[in-house]
């Protein structure tokens, strides 16, 4: 397989400085990026399979002595390529705060308490159809400093892994009919909504486990198509 | 028009997640763990080739250190071949993946410890000087930023492909310079924004 990275595809994302979210205002370059070819270091990535991970490392809610507080959910889906195939064996770290709106990292001063059982990281590979599962709980809301009265809507952090180091994303996925969305520079960083909608995953009823769990349906789309014949080569 | 997921920032509490075990320090009571996928280590027993340290910080606009950045960077063996599908040419090194992930530290500063590349191919079969591919994520930035480390000890740096193309005045941004009196130590810093900007790659 070999495939192509178009740059078009990348009109989806925010722009590098994007002032409403105001560290993005000395974070950005502020020269033109300089445009050069797809080589053989840039077609080609890091290959992580199942060895990387262990039992348990995709289950938030079973890494300590007890279970963490909050609702419990199933975050599932598959990682796909722009040709909407499965990419496999792909490496699916997670983060995120507890129910409480609070990570476990010492920079967060929010004071809402830290849940003994329950650390937030997670991680898994695709299958051979490119799915992946998560259980955790649902991260709660939490201030920030960006601007008076700022809070993020809930959001999960992924860090996803492709079929070349062009493919490596991190993003973040939002719930369904979050409050917060029209409030939050970060997430209406991407300025077109139906990419915007792309990060927000949806409730999946069908896999809602009874009496158990509420599950959450999130696919993840990578950079990589196909060349067709149209396709000028790129190498 | 394509449908990828959008990039959004790694923010500023990745590191529990995505380098535990490395130089920042977030643990606020010694009582979590989480061990790292990939390390700042890239060193395999089977990997042969110079050893070497390459070590920077990472500054803003205004010049100050980033202490909540995440570097990754992907390199090919000594022998110039990449551990991936698309490079099919037998890996002697069947261990070293040629990737890495180093936080900064409070003073902005991320270290690697790899072996030194060879060339690699490039466009039209012109060999690529020996390189680095660098990945930099962090708060206040809402996708990811390319660059490449290349060595200042490379005479095959003035031929290479795409280190040509970047105007002279500004090809120093991507050398990493060998640190006198240290074995094998190189210095690479990245300057986000400003008058000394890293020359960045849009790809
Ligand atoms: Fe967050």
């Amino acid at each position: 397989m070999s495939l192509i990275y178009p740059k078009q595809s990348l009109e989806a994302y925010p722009k590098h400085l994007s002032p409403g979210y105001k560290s993005t205002i000395k974070r950005s370059p502020s020269k033109p990026l300089m445009i050069v070819p797809h080589t053989l270091s840039e077609l080609t990535g890091p290959v992580y399979g199942h060895d990387a991970i262990q039992e348990n490392d995709n289950d938030l809610t079973k890494q300590h002595k007890g279970e963490p507080l909050g609702e419990r959910i199933i975050v599932h889906g598959h990682v796909l390529d722009e040709d909407k195939r499965p990419v496999p064996n792909a490496l699916v770290e997670l983060w995120q705060a507890n129910a409480c709106g609070r990570y476990v990292h010492n920079v967060d001063q929010h004071p809402a308490p830290l849940d003994p059982n329950f650390t937030g990281a997670g991680r898994t590979v695709t299958d051979a159809k490119g799915y992946y599962k998560f259980i955790t709980v649902k991260p709660g809301a939490y201030p920030w400093g960006n601007h008076p009265n700022a809070w993020r809507p809930n959001h999960i952090h992924f860090s996803v892994f492709g079929h070349s180091f062009l493919s490596r994303l991190v993003t973040q996925m939002y719930f369904p009919g979050d409050y917060l969305f029209p409030y939050d520079p970060i997430f209406n960083s991407v300025t077109d909504e139906k990419a915007r909608a792309r990060m927000i995953s949806t409730f999946d009823l069908e896999n809602t486990v009874p009496d158990w769990a509420l599950a959450f349906r999130f696919d993840i789309v990578l950079r990589g198509r196909e060349a067709t014949p149209l396709d000028n080569d790129e190498h | 028009m394509s449908e990828i997921t959008p990039s959004q920032t790694v923010g500023p509490f990745f590191a529990y997640g995505l380098t535990p075990n490395g130089r920042c320090e977030w643990d606020p009571n010694g009582s979590y763990s989480w061990k790292n996928t990939v390390e700042s280590n890239l060193v395999t027993p089977d990997a042969s080739g110079t050893r070497i340290h390459i070590e920077g910080t990472v500054r803003d606009g205004d010049g100050l250190p980033i202490n909540d950045c995440m570097i990754e960077i992907w390199q090919a063996d000594a022998q110039g071949r990449y551990a991936h599908g698309r490079d099919n040419r037998p890996l002697p090194n069947t261990q070293f993946k040629g990737f890495g992930r180093s936080a900064t530290d409070k003073a902005g500063v991320y270290a690697f410890d790899t072996i030194k590349p060879g060339s690699v191919a490039g466009p039209g079969g012109k060999p690529q000087a020996p390189h680095i591919v660098v990945c930099i994520f962090s708060r206040g930035m809402l996708r990811q930023i390319y660059t490449r480390l290349y060595f200042d000890d490379e005479p095959a740096n003035a031929s290479d492909p795409i280190l040509t193309m970047v105007p002279a005045d500004r090809r120093g941004t991507l050398i990493a310079h060998k640190q006198p009196g240290a074995d094998n130590q190189y210095r690479f810093d990245i300057r986000v924004q400003g008058g000394d900007e890293t020359v960045f790659f849009d790809i």
